[in-house]
């Protein structure tokens, strides 16, 4: 019966309920938007770092990966001693560096990557083949595009140009074999990859046995710490990064879009219960009579609670439902704009969906949905019911 | 047999310091199938004595003894289950549901004490066309007549079988046509063995009443036995 009357009292005012839920929808979707930002983008690099199986990364010492343009010195040395861990499944190391493609009257600028084909965890093929042999290159959608060329095309690259004279150094030709994504991409930023060896020799002697940086993956079954511990013994010229760590300084950099997150999010969810609280202590206050007349007539005071709980709960819950919706759209054009930024891969979600963060979005709002009910619910099923009947009818 | 005992029964309310005396002490008894019509001065406490026989108030002191129990000294919890099953309330201003249809609004009582869908569905039926509203079960409240909803009023009160029927003003908002019509069967009601207690400024549905209890300054004055 309560469900009954709960659904009689929000149908009795319909434009003024509809309004009411729709306020707590707008209010459910920036709560989950602000659920989705606070653990999103953590997971989101969590499953970016580990998206290729690679679990420890040595950058030059004091870096992150690709921070500064500063690289490892005796690359090959490097390689021979990680390669003496049997635990070590798999070794690849990068070299970043700048590239330009002269095509007609115009010089097209690149980012490039260094790297063996066979173990890189960079970018993934989506047409033709890897750069396998020392004059190959494989490029992404916006290189290709920019440059004009076709997979099979010969491509004049040079790792150094001088705007001034128009003179290029370190120049190669080299074959488009496949078209790639690259996994740590900005957007709409051009790259390509080719072997290791054939960018060190471009970059000129300076950097002829240099890397960027090293993708460890640690073999099934052995412990990560224990490899780390390892490469830290055997090459200390190095920053250490393991997956962990990594989400650790990712997590001290997102310290304040959480705690925004956190804050907007309370906001949100305490105007929701406001917006609630409101309007169904208004809706008690106008049929207060009515109450008392339900009280006198039998009706118990738990059943009272129950059906102004529920107004506000349902309230609450069909809001929530639209706002989750809502926030998904949101939070879906809001990452569009976010994952833009320069310099941040495009593969990182600022906004990330997870059915975790639905739950805990539902189940905030209809535990502020319950509380919202409380007070009028307390209001009406404590009233004197012969004192209220008494000022209606002199009312 | 005697329905309802009421002994000394004494109500006050403070205002601060100022204390006012509603009841000072009123007995009477209200035998089975009697009709009685509470009359008197508006300030007189007819609303008040009918609130303590109704459970919905407590005395000051007293006791009001309903079919052998006091429920003066009943928990709120027992009260409202005693009024749900013992008393059937009739209201001036109707107080229907707006949302429910005439039907629903006869079943709420029932649904509170537990009875069945099919039976509370049944007895709902039965009783509209008792106040002669079978036709319009479907109806919501403001798609009927003044009268009207006061008869679905009535056939709520009556819808757990009450042992008392009590009625506050229940013409005070309508015409004296319809009026008639509700006094008409509230006279049906009682000849069909229904106890009525009702408070009236109606002289019309007074003089409809069995006996009149006459009341002023809480006190009764005339008509007590």
């Amino acid at each position: 019966m309560p469900v009954t009357l709960a659904w009689a009292s929000l149908r009795r005012h319909g434009t003024r309920t509809l309004l009411a839920m729709l306020g707590v929808a707008v209010a459910a979707a920036m709560l989950l938007d602000m659920v989705m930002m606070s653990t999103g983008m953590r997971e989101s690099f969590r499953k970016l770092l580990l998206s290729r199986g690679f679990q420890i990364r040595l950058a030059p010492k004091g870096t992150l990966p690709f921070d500064t343009d500063a690289t490892i010195e005796n690359a090959s040395r490097i390689v021979r001693i990680l390669r003496s861990n049997p635990d070590l499944a798999a070794i690849s190391p990068v070299l970043g560096g700048t590239i330009h493609i002269p095509r007609g009257d115009r010089v097209i600028t690149s980012s490039a990557l260094g790297l063996d084909p066979r173990v890189q965890g960079d970018y993934e093929l989506v047409s033709g083949k890897d750069p396998l042999a020392p004059n190959e290159i494989a490029g992404n959608a916006d290189f290709i595009r920019a440059t004009g060329a076709r997979l099979g095309d010969t491509l004049t690259v040079a790792s150094g140009y001088d705007p001034q004279t128009r003179e290029f150094s370190g120049a190669r030709t080299l074959v488009l074999t496949g078209r790639v994504r690259f996994l740590y991409g900005a957007a709409h930023q051009r790259a390509a990859a080719m072997q290791l060896a054939t960018l060190q020799k471009m970059s000129g002697p300076e950097r002829a046995d240099d890397a960027s940086l090293f993708m460890i993956r640690v073999r099934d079954g052995v412990n990560v710490d224990t490899a780390f511990n390892w490469i830290r013994g055997r090459v200390p010229v190095v920053n250490i990064i393991s997956t962990k760590s990594a989400l650790d300084q990712v997590d001290e950099r997102l310290r304040y879009f959480r705690q925004l997150a956190v804050i907007l999010g309370s906001v949100s969810l305490f105007v929701g219960f406001l917006l609630v609280t409101t309007l169904v202590t208004v809706s008690v206050n106008e049929r207060i009579g009515e109450i008392a007349v339900m009280r006198a007539i039998g009706i118990s005071r738990a059943h009272v609670v129950q059906q102004i709980v529920l107004e506000g709960v349902a309230i609450s819950l069909a809001g929530a439902f639209a706002g989750l919706l809502l926030g998904l759209i949101t939070g879906r054009y809001l990452n569009g704009i976010l994952s833009s930024f320069p310099g941040l891969p495009e593969a990182i979600d600022f906004f990330l969906f997870q059915p975790k963060s639905a739950w805990t979005a539902l189940g905030l709002l209809a535990l502020s949905g319950i509380a919202a009910g409380v007070y009028p619910a307390f209001r009406a099923s404590s009233l004197p019911i012969a004192t209220t009947l008494r000022q209606e009818a002199i009312a | 047999m005697t329905v309802v005992q009421a002994r000394g029964l004494t109500r006050n309310y403070s205002f601060g310091r100022e204390v006012v005396h509603a009841l000072c002490g009123v007995s009477f008894d209200v035998p089975a199938g009697d009709w009685v019509a509470i009359v008197g001065p508006s300030g007189c406490g007819k609303s008040t004595l009918l609130n303590l026989l109704g459970a919905i108030d407590r005395p000051t002191e007293g006791s009001v003894v309903i079919n052998g129990t006091d429920v003066a000294r009943m928990t709120d919890r027992e009260a409202t289950s005693f009024r749900l099953h013992n008393i059937g309330f009739v209201f001036q201003r109707f107080y229907l549901m707006p949302t429910l249809s005439a039907r629903e609004n006869v079943e709420l009582p029932m649904a509170e004490a537990g009875v069945s869908k099919v039976d509370r569905n049944a007895r709902a039926k039965e009783l509209l066309t008792y106040v002669g509203l079978g036709h319009r079960e479907r109806h919501r409240p403001s798609e009927l007549s003044g009268g009207e909803q006061q008869r679905v009023a009535i056939a709520r009160a009556l819808s757990n079988r009450p042992a008392i029927l009590l009625a506050d003003e229940p013409t005070g908002e309508l015409d004296a046509r319809t009026g008639a019509e509700i006094i008409a069967l509230f006279g049906q009601l009682n000849r069909d063995g229904t106890t009525i207690i009702v408070v009236t400024h109606d002289e019309e549905l007074a003089s409809a009443a069995k006996r009149k209890i006459h009341m002023r300054d809480g006190l009764i004055v005339d008509g007590d036995r």
